[in-house]
């Protein structure tokens, strides 16, 4: 009951508080347009705002360990997330910088345009993709080496249950979780990169087949993915991932091999259809129609007419794409059907780490690496979504 | 007595790519009550950003700069939004281009119409009902008691513009801003627009500025006129004085426009073999047939042009002689030998031959290539030339087109003009050495002085290398300046053919005459003149319908 | 409803893919033959597979989802008595999900809608980029990442909700309602941001159609401009954006119940999908395919009936 009395006080000081501030907005600057044609609700938002930021900024001064000796670990999580955030933030500004007085003419000028989400999300990449191409030189041990302690804690601080030489700890066999990350990253962005490109193979060519010929191959192929896309995508994937499991046990061929065919098989309908639209606005237009009456062949058309144009936004699918498969595979890893031990695999980490997440309220370190591994997917998934955010808009040019 | 608007030193920016560029530099304006400017000029002279600015508005990412817009002695650019909000739709009011888009889909057409009355406290909701169903009828609307209570898309394009009229109306605004309102109609139609448009203007004693980039239709709607170039004002002055004696260069060259006239040819020897020879051709989209028996010829060294509002099957006959469209019935036949109805079954030689031209010169060139592979692709393909040989080839056409070879041949058509890109889609037509090109409405998406170069250009080339033209269009001032034959099209049926001077003097058939008559001239009597003589019944598409 | 047959097909056909047989799939290397030949007669496998298609799709229809391959063995090892079949198994579960869906569809629809107009309409504000980077971060990460960061603060550090939805029948409604809370935030932090996304732009387009500026130039009030113009015509699309939301509910409540330990149809899927109980499998793929095309299909449905071009033709 006091919770929503609590709430109530709030909220009416807030619209005392976005009244008050309106109205003296006015008096102050004498009647600007800005404050005569503000509305309640915007004045609101404002004053929401800035108690927001007010109570964030208290609320990181607090301190982080409590009088009774228990370190408060919301504002050290806190104190983190905000670190983190100005880290990436500043990162990003410098990578920026950097791009627009490096490099060719045309890079720097796509740097001069570019957001800092942006040049964030593209530094992201850039770090991960040298992670998972290096990652056996960069790691300090192997990836399913087994060494002495099991659940060290990160930090790496002895008197936290730490150690300095596994400075994100090891898991339950003692692995070092540093390591298993590093190669992680090659795991895992490696087969979605690879089931990617193969859905994009797949799906690109059918699409454009179907959008330049028409006709009943284009009916044929346009009803099946109808069908497939009908089964929502995890679900079709755990099926066939049953059946996959079976005739991987049967054939003796790994079941990463069955698992990147499948999501490809999946994914390419989803690329399918994005080709064949695609394809589809480009073939309407009078230069093909052109082309045509020359008397062009099928190849010129598709590689010398259509594919020219499409490259904006299939890269961006692919983006979008990408994302999709590595999510999906980290899911189906995640649920234990996926990349399969010993292979480092975030997905899989996450699973096993999990419990530590318990320990948090004691130890906020103990909580690290399950999120650390959950935290590494999401990251570059927000990165590659940054970058294709920016080049949608690009493309669709200054329509808002 | 004192003026109604009044605009000083206007100045608005445009924001791209992160800084604001000028749109309009500096432009003032005075009116009367009752009067109506017409404001003139080409794309992107600004003409639609006044017009909205005259209405204290600005679309998103466009802002005023610097000057004043004063209405009735309220400063528009620094009134609050409620102060303009009650001025907007009661006493200023606004007719867009496209009334199908403007117009909610979701709502009745009466119930939009007396949304701004009720709203502005004008009148009651029953009372506007009546006064819309009054202008309707004032607008000749067919059924007026019904026509509002439909749904936008269940009424024609013209009828929706004079419902949009009838709206602005609904307040009995002192001020009208009419957007471009008969750009999207056809002539036919757009003549009962402007008839309408002008009698309740008058009736109303309404003040009006009228927005067009076409000089004959301001000549029958305002009383002076205003001429805008690239933001700036170029000359104004009333109506009569400026037809007769326009006095900058610029307004001089718009008005010259017309007169680009082609000398007569000798009559075709009897005898001799048409190039292109469209015999009984009946064509269908689906099951429906939209081309019934259409026949005519095409000589060598001429020009035929096809004529007919948007519907009448010019397009789709294009589409059938060049194989795209297969007819269902018929033949073509090409220098005496009948061709394959279908584009894949003819030879490489035989879709040489047909080459063609389109309208929308965007859509016609690959955005991803440049000028040089554009051009030079059908030179290597029919010509089978190759690297420098090549080159000499496309730097050769170019020069025929007038674009310096060495300054375009890199280029992207997105760095190209509109009547440039039109001129490297005429290039890439001539490289494939032609005898016959089809040219799809090539100057209508075009400014008049940038058509009448393409024009001119086109006719040098038929004289120098013998060009035979189907020339597909809508503007009859085009069809005279170029044409030796004029075949009018209706519904997909030829209604009448024939050599230009028999066609443009009497006796005309029905149909023909209308569409001649419906085409505005620069003469500010002349729709007075035509209503006098037809009477208010007998012009358009009511015309149209006792056919 | 053409296409929920297809599927059904297709299913099938796939599950029929496997190797061998069920009958050795399901007892493993050491099965007897006899045992084998039990089970092969109790299961029809010794019919064509056409005749096995109609018999199970015939048992979909009429409810009989058939035996499940666990309890089946269970059984067996017992004599054959006290089987439970499939629909037994996925009633309750599928319930609890439909629970979990409802409460999560009530937050985050009207939440999602109402800040997706919010952020159309203050566009390029400081709000509306802020918003913009939030939820491309809360799609771009995966479930669990959301449920594990959820349960940090909300059950770990702040223990407000119970970390873990051991629900069960008979439950009250509060105490019911507070379990499945941690399941339903997570769901709904991802949807809302998807749904959100798509409304804006949905708003953003409708915005910058001729009619809304008609609207305003007509001196018509900002809300009216919003209520009464652009709503109507936002109908069809929002609908469209809810539909393949809670469609995306599907997949997403797979994960989701796992991480909680939610006894919905999603986890019974996955620890089926691992012991491999095919029946199980098939029921609850079918399931799932047929909520959403049903969603699809309403959704087409609804934006029939909100598209004043479709309902007054001409």
């Amino acid at each position: 009951m006091s919770g929503i009395m609590g709430f109530a006080i709030v909220l009416a000081a807030l619209l005392l508080g976005a009244y008050v501030f309106r109205v003296a907005g006015q008096a102050v600057t004498k009647n600007a347009p800005t404050f005569r044609d503000m509305g309640f609700g915007v004045a609101f938002g404002y004053v929401l705002g800035a108690a927001i930021l007010v109570w964030a900024i208290w609320y990181y001064f607090q301190p982080k360990v409590l009088e009774t000796g228990v370190p408060n670990a919301g504002v050290v999580f806190f104190r983190w997330a905000v670190q983190g955030f100005i880290i990436a933030a500043v990162a990003a500004f410098l990578f920026r910088l950097l791009g627009r007085h490096v490099g060719t003419a045309g890079t720097r000028k796509l740097f001069r345009s570019m957001p800092l989400t942006a040049s964030f999300g593209i530094l992201v990449i850039l770090i991960y993709a040298f992670v998972a191409v290096f990652a056996g030189a960069i790691a300090p041990y192997g990836q399913a080496e087994i060494l002495g302690a099991a659940n060290v804690v990160a930090g790496g601080d002895p008197a936290l249950g730490g150690n300095p030489e596994y400075p994100l700890g090891t898991d339950q066999i003692g692995r070092d979780i540093l390591s298993r990350l590093i190669f992680g990253a090659q795991n895992t962005v490696g087969i979605a990169f690879v089931t990617t490109c193969l859905a994009f193979f797949i799906g690109g060519s059918l699409g454009f087949l179907a959008a330049t010929l028409q006709g009943w191959l284009d009916q044929l192929l346009s009803r099946g993915v109808d069908v497939l896309m009908a089964i929502p995508s995890l679900i079709f994937a755990l099926l066939l991932m049953t059946i996959a499991s079976v005739w991987a046990n049967k054939l003796g061929i790994p079941l990463t091999i069955f698992m990147v065919l499948i999501i490809a098989l999946i994914d390419s309908t989803r690329v399918y259809r994005l080709a064949r639209a695609v394809g589809q606005s480009i073939v309407v237009m009078d230069y093909i129609e052109a082309a045509k009456l020359r008397g062009e062949g099928l190849g010129y058309l598709v590689f010398k007419e259509i594919l020219p144009n499409a490259m904006a936004p299939l890269l961006a699918e692919f983006g979008l794409r990408f994302c999709f498969v590595f999510l999906m595979i980290a899911a189906l890893s995640f649920l234990g059907v996926g990349i399969q031990p010993p292979l480092a695999d975030w997905g899989t980490m996450v699973r096993d780490l999990a419990p530590f997440i318990n320990f948090a309220a004691f130890a906020p370190t103990a909580a690290v690496a399950p999120l650390l591994a959950a935290g590494a997917i999401a990251l570059l998934t927000v990165g590659v979504n940054f970058v294709v955010d920016w080049m949608l808009h690009k493309t669709s040019g200054l329509k808002e | 007595m004192s003026n109604l608007l009044t605009i000083k030193g206007l100045k608005i920016e445009g924001r791209s790519d992160e800084t604001w560029t000028p749109i309009i530099n500096g432009v003032d304006l005075e009116l009367k009550k009752g009067e109506v400017l017409g404001l003139i000029g080409e794309s992107g002279a600004g003409k639609s950003t006044i017009g909205l600015a005259a209405m204290g508005y600005t679309r998103d990412g466009v802002r005023i700069s610097d000057g004043s817009v004063e209405f009735d002695g309220v400063d528009l650019v620094n009134a609050s939004a409620a102060l303009k909000r009650g001025l907007l739709g009661k006493r200023i009011a606004y007719v867009a281009q496209s009334a199908a888009a403007s117009f909610n889909p979701a709502h009745k057409l009466i119930d939009q119409h007396t949304e701004g009355p009720v709203q502005h406290g004008v009148s009651s909701r029953s009372n506007s009902m009546e006064d819309g169903v009054e202008l309707y009828r004032k607008l000749r609307l067919p059924n007026p008691d019904e026509i509002g209570f439909r749904y936008p898309h269940q009424v024609s394009g013209g009828q929706l513009q004079r419902a949009m009229t009838a709206m602005a109306m609904s307040c009995r605004p002192d001020l009208i801003i009419f957007d471009e309102p008969t750009t999207a109609l056809d002539v036919t139609t757009q003549i009962e627009v402007l008839a309408s448009i002008r009698q309740i203007v008058e009736e109303f004693d309404t003040a009006a500025i009228y927005i067009t980039h076409d000089l004959a239709v301001v000549a029958q709607m305002a009383d002076k006129i205003k001429v805008l170039l690239r933001g700036d004002e170029v000359e104004e002055s009333d109506t009569r004085t400026m037809l007769s004696a326009p006095k900058e260069d610029y307004t001089k060259s718009l008005w010259a426009v017309r007169e680009f006239k082609r000398p007569e040819k000798e009559a075709v020897p009897d005898g001799a073999v048409p190039v292109v020879s469209v015999r009984g051709v009946t064509a269908a989209y689906g099951t429906a047939d939209v081309l019934h028996d259409v026949s005519f010829d095409i000589h060598a060294g001429r020009t035929v042009a096809v004529v007919g509002e948007s519907g009448s099957g010019k397009s789709t006959t294009a589409r059938c002689i060049t194989g795209l469209l297969p007819p269902r019935k018929g033949e073509i036949s090409f220098d005496g030998q009948v061709l394959p109805l279908d584009y894949r079954k003819r030879t490489k030689d035989q879709l040489r031959q047909a080459q063609m031209i389109y309208q929308m010169a965007d859509t016609a060139l690959n955005p991803r290539k440049t000028i040089g592979q554009i051009i030079g692709r059908p030179v290597e393909f029919y010509g089978g030339l190759k690297g420098t040989q090549r080159r000499e080839r496309v730097n050769e056409l170019l020069d025929q087109i007038e674009l310096e070879p060495s300054q375009y041949y890199n280029r992207l058509p997105s760095e190209l003009s509109g009547g440039q890109k039109q001129r490297v889609g005429i290039a890439r037509a001539l490289a494939a050495e032609p005898k016959f090109i089809i040219c799809d409405e090539v100057t209508s998406a075009l400014d008049q002085l940038v058509a009448e170069g393409i024009l001119r250009l086109l006719a040098d080339l038929q004289d120098k290398l013998g060009l035979s033209y189907m020339f597909i269009t809508h503007d009859l001032a085009t069809v005279k300046s170029i044409a030796d034959e004029v075949v009018v099209m209706k519904d997909g049926i030829v209604v009448e053919q024939g050599p230009k001077t028999e066609m443009f003097s009497p006796p005309h058939h029905a149909y023909t005459d209308l569409l001649l008559s419906s085409v505005p001239e620069m003469d500010p009597d002349w729709l007075n003149d035509l209503l006098k003589e037809r009477g208010v019944d007998n012009i358009g598409d009511a015309a149209v319908d006792k056919m | 409803m053409v296409t929920l047959f297809v599927v059904s097909i297709v299913i099938f056909v796939a599950v029929n893919l496997l190797p061998g047989d069920f009958a050795e799939a399901i007892l493993g290397q050491g099965a007897t033959p006899e045992s084998v030949a039990k089970i092969r007669e109790d299961l029809g496998l010794d019919q064509g597979m056409i005749v096995r298609y109609f018999q199970w799709f015939g048992g979909m229809v009429t409810l009989d989802l058939g035996t499940s391959f666990a309890q089946l063995n269970f059984a067996n090892s017992l004599g054959g008595a006290g089987t439970v079949t499939v629909a037994d198994q996925i009633a309750p579960r599928l319930a609890n999900t439909m629970f979990l869906a409802t409460v999560t569809a009530c937050i985050a629809v009207p939440l999602a809608v109402t800040l997706g107009i919010l952020a159309a309409l203050y566009r390029n504000t400081a709000f509306d980029r802020a918003a913009n980077i939030f939820t491309l971060s809360s799609i771009s990460s995966p479930e669990f990442f959301m449920a594990y960061v959820l349960i940090l603060f909300l059950a770990v550090l702040n223990p407000i909700f119970p970390s873990l939805s051991n629900i069960f029948d008979g439950m009250p409604f509060s105490e019911r309602l507070e379990k499945s809370m941690l399941p339903a935030l997570t769901l709904t932090l991802v949807v809302t941001a998807h749904m959100m996304r798509m409304t804006r732009a949905a708003i953003i387009n409708l915005l910058a159609s001729p009619y809304i500026e008609m609207a305003r130039l007509k001196g018509l009030s900002p809300m009216r401009v919003i209520v009464k113009h652009a709503l109507p015509n936002a109908l069809a699309p929002i609908i469209n954006v809810i539909a393949l939301n809670l469609a995306y509910l599907i997949t997403g409540v797979v994960v989701v119940e796992v991480v909680f330990v939610y006894p919905g149809i999603g986890q019974l899927f996955v620890d089926s999908v691992k012991i491999r109980d095919i029946p199980v499998v098939q029921a609850c793929c079918l399931i799932f395919a047929a909520a959403y095309i049903l969603l699809n299909l309403t959704a087409d449905i609804l934006s029939i009936l909100s598209n004043p071009r479709l309902r007054h033709p001409k």
